[in-house]
């Protein structure tokens, strides 16, 4: 098979789907966090500032599940077919919550009254709640594999499926992810009383999230066989899990310093280090068949043809470069503490 | 059967609600475009309230198109299955390229469009917008190119047999060059921007209408009535090559769109008409060899008809294709009527005294919306029973896990969701109408308690 620096097209573009998704999970992830915390802010103002906080970025971060899904679909056409199929009812959950969000973030503010406002309020902090949990849900239910039988095709049943215990450990185990790393980037735009009492939840966030990641190792060594024998047989990958230990530990101990822009570093290389743990988890593998190995979709039997692969690449580096100019060039533009104006929300 | 049925309504659903935004942000990009460049030109503040105002309203269309545009995304995995495989090869690159070069490129800059007025000079902000305007009509070329590929597939081979059968690209440019590419695209192009400068007239008619707003109102009216005059024009060109392009790569679509059965024979044009599917004759008003003509400059060359294809290779619905077709014409016909003889009074200089044309205009934005659902309910349905044109069958494109009362549920969910958007988004448009323009730069909103809208 052909190869680039050394890897196949299909590994190519397992990491660039990888890298995408992973930039996805920073960037939407404290966008989820800051709303998950909406609720515990009692003043009206501290909601607004929250919520702007996030204002001119939010959609530009939700492009990245966007470009994320196309680049999934482009390269993978085969898995994503039977991904998405398969966890029909917690994507369509996903896209009404990601419908909700959108719609109580735009509407919110542009009423006085008392109960629009609290509406979009609730509304708001609910679905950035489900789509953190929810992606730790799906995210749960790849780890673990699927029933995938004959013809690609899913063959578990029940409407509920996807919320077996595994999955919903992940999923609280990304809620509470997904809050820390909201929690210091509010600390990052904020000031006074509300930065005050962002600190003090942040501690709360990051104690759950520290006893759902141990509880969610542990089950994975005790109950998920195929996950934990990657791990043994390579014990030289042991070094990623250590690494995202240190990372994860770093970010109270530079809160407490008042480093907080490095808090943000660790708290999203955190995420970026769980991403390799997930890669490697599933490598060569996209979607694990819990029936049978064979019926096992990899990046090699789902891949698009390399063909297709080598021009998507090509688009990939033209694109990535310009994507990440304008981005640096908006964050720029908004870094800081957040000033309402009269363009606010 | 039942699923095939449920996904299609879904999928047709979805779709049709998420084409009302995106084509008044292509259209609202381009006014916005031009009313910031004309406040930079003439330093004139009513060009500069007219793009504030009007910002604002573009948020609301382009924060629900996008939210509806993932569902698009998705759907094609959760509901299309069998079909994602068959054209993941094709489809993904043009989406790929969608998301990186177009969509990124609206969304980031659309920060700095919204919430940038105070914090870059005027000259980033104006690029800022012609940014997310670029982005918005990028966005377009992927997606119609992709949906083009599906009208006229080029550029690919098929690999594999039955179940694991699959295009794969052979050749990018003929891909995205595919014939009816570029014909599409300039003609959904333009359905855009119709939709867009519509809204701008209507709005500001019915501003002039009631006195508010008068000298900023006759501006921003003058400047949208050229645009609309101009491209409901041109409309008709791309309108006609389009047809000429479905009468050469798709004869069974076009043969559906007259309701022309009879295998090879000069066929007729209908102003007006109603298909009777059983008998295979059309009632109305016709043009006797009116199609032969358009297509072969002829009245009497004959045209391929419906019955020159297996009855399971005909479109199902003929005359709605039909309907929706004529129904697209005759709005496209009324748009040139409406501006061409607007601008002829505008010239003469008395415009704003024919209330009764102010006040159909306050009506007029509707129409390019309808023209457009119309256009695309005829290229989708008249392409039936093919999902992919002479390769891949709709009935067999489903996703073959979903179960009907999976659909079921999330079709319900949709309904009501897309049902309380719309309101909201009514409520909205007219809030903002109703808010009017001018005390935008009311500075008193610039402290900090008084920031409520």
């Amino acid at each position: 098979m052909e190869t680039l620096l050394g890897l196949d097209y299909p590994t190519l573009w397992f990491l660039v789907v990888g890298g995408l998704f992973a930039g996805y999970a920073i960037l939407d992830g404290f966008d989820f966090g800051a709303g998950a915390w909406h609720l515990f802010l009692k003043k009206e103002e501290s909601r607004r500032i929250a919520l702007n906080a996030i204002g001119p970025v939010w959609d530009g971060n939700e492009v990245w599940l966007v470009i994320g899904g196309g680049a999934l679909f482009a390269g993978f056409p085969i898995m994503y077919a039977t991904f998405f199929s398969s966890m029909y009812i917690p994507f369509m959950l996903f896209l009404v919550f990601i419908i909700f969000r959108a719609i109580s973030i735009e509407f919110r503010s542009k009423e006085k009254m008392l109960w629009w406002r609290k509406m979009w309020d609730i509304s708001y902090s609910v679905s950035s709640i489900a789509l953190a949990f929810l992606l730790g849900v799906v995210l749960g239910n790849v780890l673990q594999g699927i029933a995938i039988g004959e013809k690609l095709t899913y063959s578990g049943s029940g409407f509920f499926e996807f919320l077996n215990p595994f999955a919903l450990l992940v999923g609280f185990t990304s809620l509470f992810l997904f809050m820390t790393h909201g929690a210091i980037y509010l600390i990052l735009k904020t000031e006074g009383r509300l930065f005050a009492k962002m600190t003090k939840l942040l501690k709360k966030s990051y104690f759950l999230f520290l006893l759902f990641f141990i509880l969610m190792s542990v089950y994975t060594f005790v109950f998920i066989p195929h996950l934990a024998a990657i791990f043994k047989s390579k014990l030289y990958l042991i070094i990623v899990p250590i690494l995202t230990i240190l990372s994860i530990a770093n970010v109270p101990r530079l809160t407490n310093k008042h480093a907080y822009g490095w808090a943000f570093f660790f708290s999203s290389l955190t995420i970026a280090l769980l991403m390799v743990l997930v890669a490697f988890g599933l490598y060569p593998n996209l979607l694990y068949s819990t029936i049978d190995q064979k019926y096992s979709l990899t990046i090699y039997n789902s891949a698009a043809s390399i063909k297709s692969l080598k021009i998507m690449m090509i688009i990939v580096a033209i694109g990535t470069p310009l994507v990440l100019g304008y981005t640096i060039f908006v964050y720029k533009t908004f870094s800081g503490k957040v000033k309402l104006d009269e363009t606010s929300y | 059967m039942e699923t095939e049925i449920l996904a299609r309504i879904q999928f047709a659903f979805t779709v049709g609600f998420h084409y009302i935004y995106p084509p008044l942000s292509i259209g609202l990009g381009l006014i916005l475009v031009l009313f910031e460049s004309l406040y930079l030109k003439t330093k004139n503040e009513d060009y500069h309230q007219l793009a504030r105002f009007w910002t604002k309203i573009f948020a609301i269309t382009f924060g629900i198109g996008v939210a509806t545009g993932i569902v698009m995304e998705f759907e094609f995995g959760t509901n299309w299955a069998t079909y994602s495989r068959f054209v993941g090869d094709i489809f993904g690159s043009a989406l790929a390229a969608e998301g990186i070069f177009a969509f990124a490129l609206e969304s980031g800059f659309l920060g700095i469009l919204l919430f940038g007025w105070n914090r870059v000079p005027k000259w980033v902000h104006l690029v800022s917008t012609i940014g997310v305007f670029l982005g918005s009509m990028f966005s377009a070329v992927w997606i119609v190119v992709a949906n083009s590929w599906q009208q006229t597939p080029a550029g690919f081979h098929i690999v594999g047999k039955g179940f694991s059968a699959r295009a794969e690209i052979t050749d990018f440019w003929q891909m995205v060059f595919n014939p009816s590419s570029v014909d599409r695209l300039t003609h959904t192009w333009i359905g855009a921007f119709l939709a867009g400068s519509f809204l701008v007239l209507s709005v500001h008619a019915y501003y002039i209408l009631k006195g508010k707003h008068l000298d900023i109102s006759k501006k921003a009216f003058k400047i949208a009535l050229f645009v609309a005059t101009f491209f409901s024009l041109a409309q008709l060109f791309t309108g006609h090559k389009s047809a000429d392009g479905v009468a050469k790569n798709q004869p069974a679509k076009l043969a559906a769109m007259e309701g022309h059965y009879v295998k090879n024979a000069p066929a007729d044009l209908y102003l007006f008409g109603w298909v009777n599917q059983n008998t295979q004759k059309v009632n109305g008003l016709r043009i006797k060899g009116g199609l032969s003509f358009l297509v072969h400059q002829d009245f009497n060359k004959k045209i391929i008809g419906l019955n020159h294809f297996p009855k399971d290779e005909q479109p199902s619905q003929v005359n709605a294709v039909f309907q929706f077709y004529h129904l697209m014409v005759l709005i496209g016909m009324t748009l040139i009527g409406l501006t061409v003889l607007s601008l002829f009074y505008l010239v003469k200089g008395n415009l704003y005294e024919k209330k009764w044309l102010l006040r159909i205009f306050v009506f007029s934005a509707i129409l390019p919306q309808l023209a457009n659902q119309f256009g695309w309910f005829t290229a989708e349905m008249g392409r039936q029973p093919w999902v992919v044109y002479g390769l891949l069958r709709t009935d067999q494109a489903f996703s073959q896990a979903v179960s009907a009362n999976q659909i079921l549920f999330s079709l319900i969910l949709f309904f009501f969701v897309y049902l309380l958007l719309f309101l909201l988004f009514i409520y909205m448009l007219n809030k903002k109408i109703k808010h009017g323009i001018s005390d935008l730069e009311d500075k008193s909103k610039l402290s900090l308690n008084a920031k409520y809208e």
